[in-house]
């Protein structure tokens, strides 16, 4: 689909801003809004870009930079962190050789850390492209990561 | 001591994706109650029970209702499914098992108020419940529960599900309309009250998933039954969020009444393989950490605030003694300094603050001076920020200097000792 049609779904008022540059997000298999696709939004919105740019920088499942194809969020926040044996964090970095933050070479991945998402109850937990993972391990958190390599493959 | 299951009694027994099966046990059938009710006698019916905000913000529910049903002209009802409290998932829950029970309490209170339009705001890390509340709004328009008059009456209301994208500060209800606009999530100053100059500066009544999904049973079992639920403080039932170093985490409906204790041992299991429980973390980060001998004190809200805090949103949140105090204010502080919107000078900066010297606890490197700081800084921020974000996220430091008093010294005294050894 085209960013013209993921427009074209919205009513043009300012109100639909953030439900857009979500959509557009999750469409891009690098996940990010360009400025390019800042552009477009503001006419057709009728909205500053400036306007698009507070948005847009203020929420962080949103991004400015090109991110990988699969975002690995891992929840940094209590319930995670007391029922954490292993440290899922330096786990997944080790794993992907890459800190949070960054994004893996062959752009599968980025890292990033999280707040809590809901998931104390099955603790420590994380979200690939916003899917939870939750009572985490390390043999699981590998058989995750080999199951997202295997299907882009 | 068992649970009290009220909005959780469906959890299992229906098919979330089916309307079928919630129409079965008796769903949408207290929205027709309610409809041959007037406005007042539903709104006397919420103040009869005495509900309160299950938000955690605790203001009575009928307060909101009577000030928008004295509003004409367009108005909104919003539902806060924007839950980013660390601790809890109540409302998750909620909306993934019986999402119906939240559309028929969003439905009551729209007809008591006459509000035609409807907002159910979920924070973007929740995509199943984003996908389930689109599922079941379409499926209670096609069954004639949504839309023009309704169960073939003169109401019309719509609802609408809306994304939020990753703000913990979205939940506070000016910073959540802001969003809904399209804006970023900052707070206003008030008054006006939402329920004055809400979203589009329209009056507007906001609401928690538990409070709406709540209204329902008020309606079926009257006011007065519900209330007699509970204790003298507060009354009804309450979804606990209950998770760290426990058997059995899990969400537990109980009445109010019931204490923390009970909830971590009798329904928790108590903690796992042998340790002792250290802090106990109610409400969620913004709420207190008070120590074992406090666990006697029920869920009750009033009873808090006894200690200038409240039982919020409603997680228990249990650290074993392996846990260090500091690192855990260090964790906290470090998500209030990152989720603060940056608009009042006190959160946005203090928080800041507030992490440096934290910081310094931590690496056993903090004077005496560091912990006055600590102390003046924490209650600046809670008396002067401008939304609930600030007044609230120092109360983790607040309750410790009080609860922890001796961890706090002992800390300074290493650091000193620390210091001369050098």
């Amino acid at each position: 689909m085209q960013i013209i049609d993921v427009l074209k779904k919205y009513p043009a008022s300012q109100t639909s801003l953030l439900e857009i540059l979500l959509e557009i997000d999750r469409l891009k298999d690098n996940h990010y809004i360009s400025k390019e696709e800042v552009h477009m939004i503001s006419e057709y919105l009728g909205v500053r870009t400036s306007h698009v740019y507070s948005v847009l920088t203020f929420y962080t499942l949103l991004s400015t930079e090109p991110r990988g194809k699969h975002i690995i969020q891992v929840c940094k926040d209590i319930p995670c962190y007391v029922n954490d044996a292993f440290d899922v964090r330096k786990t997944l970095e080790k794993m992907l050789n890459m800190s949070v933050g960054q994004t893996s070479r062959d752009g599968l991945f980025t890292l990033e850390e999280t707040a809590c998402i809901g998931c104390c109850d099955e603790a420590p937990a994380m979200l690939i492209d916003l899917e939870p993972y939750t009572n985490l391990t390390r043999d699981k958190i590998e058989r995750i990561l080999a199951s997202y390599r295997e299907v882009t493959l | 001591m068992k649970e009290h299951k009220l909005l959780t009694k469906r959890f299992g027994e229906i098919d979330p994706f089916s309307i079928e099966d919630f129409v079965n046990v008796g769903g949408y059938e207290t929205l027709k109650k309610a409809m041959k009710m007037t406005s007042e006698e539903i709104i006397y019916e919420v103040e009869a029970s005495r509900i309160t905000g299950r938000g955690g913000a605790n203001f009575p529910t009928y307060m909101k209702m009577r000030a928008m049903s004295k509003e004409t002209g367009d108005m909104y009802l919003v539902c806060n499914a924007d839950e980013g409290e660390p601790g809890n998932f109540k409302d998750k829950h909620l909306m993934e098992k019986d999402p119906h029970q939240l559309i028929e309490g969003m439905l009551i209170s729209a007809y008591a108020v006459g509000a035609n339009r409807g907002y159910i705001y979920i924070r973007g890390e929740y995509q199943s419940a984003v996908y389930l509340l689109e599922h079941a709004i379409n499926e209670a328009r096609k069954h004639g529960y949504l839309g023009q008059d309704i169960c073939g009456k003169d109401f019309h209301f719509d609802l609408e599900v809306r994304q939020g994208a990753g703000a913990y500060v979205c939940g506070e209800e000016f910073a959540l309309l802001e969003s809904i606009e399209g804006k970023p999530g900052r707070t206003r100053v008030k008054p006006p009250f939402p329920t004055e100059a809400g979203l589009f500066m329209k009056p507007t009544l906001i609401n928690n998933v538990e409070t709406f999904s709540t209204l329902p049973h008020i309606i079926e079992m009257s006011g007065e039954e519900y209330g007699k639920l509970g204790s003298s403080f507060a009354s009804g039932t309450k979804l606990i969020s209950l998770s760290g170093n426990v058997k059995h985490k899990g969400l537990y409906e109980v009445e109010y009444g019931t204490t923390i204790r009970q909830v971590i041992e009798e329904l928790g299991g108590g903690v796992s393989n042998g340790q002792k429980i250290n802090m106990v973390q109610l409400g969620g980060a913004c709420g207190p950490i008070i120590p074992e001998h406090l666990l006697d004190m029920d869920i009750d809200n009033e009873r808090f605030e006894i200690f200038n805090s409240k039982m919020g949103a409603g997680a228990i949140i249990v650290i074993d003694d392996r846990f260090d105090l500091f690192e855990i204010l260090l964790r906290t502080m470090t998500f209030f300094a990152h989720e603060s919107c940056g608009k009042c000078a006190p959160c946005r900066e203090g928080h800041i603050q507030i992490v440096k010297l934290l910081q310094k606890f931590y690496d056993t490197k903090v004077t005496y001076k560091d912990y006055e700081s600590l102390v003046s800084l924490a209650n600046v921020i809670h008396e002067t920020a401008l939304c609930g974000l600030g007044q609230t996220s120092t109360t983790s430091i607040l309750a410790t200097v009080e609860f922890f008093q001796y961890y706090y010294q002992q800390r300074i005294r290493q650091s000193e000792r620390r210091e001369w050894a050098l």
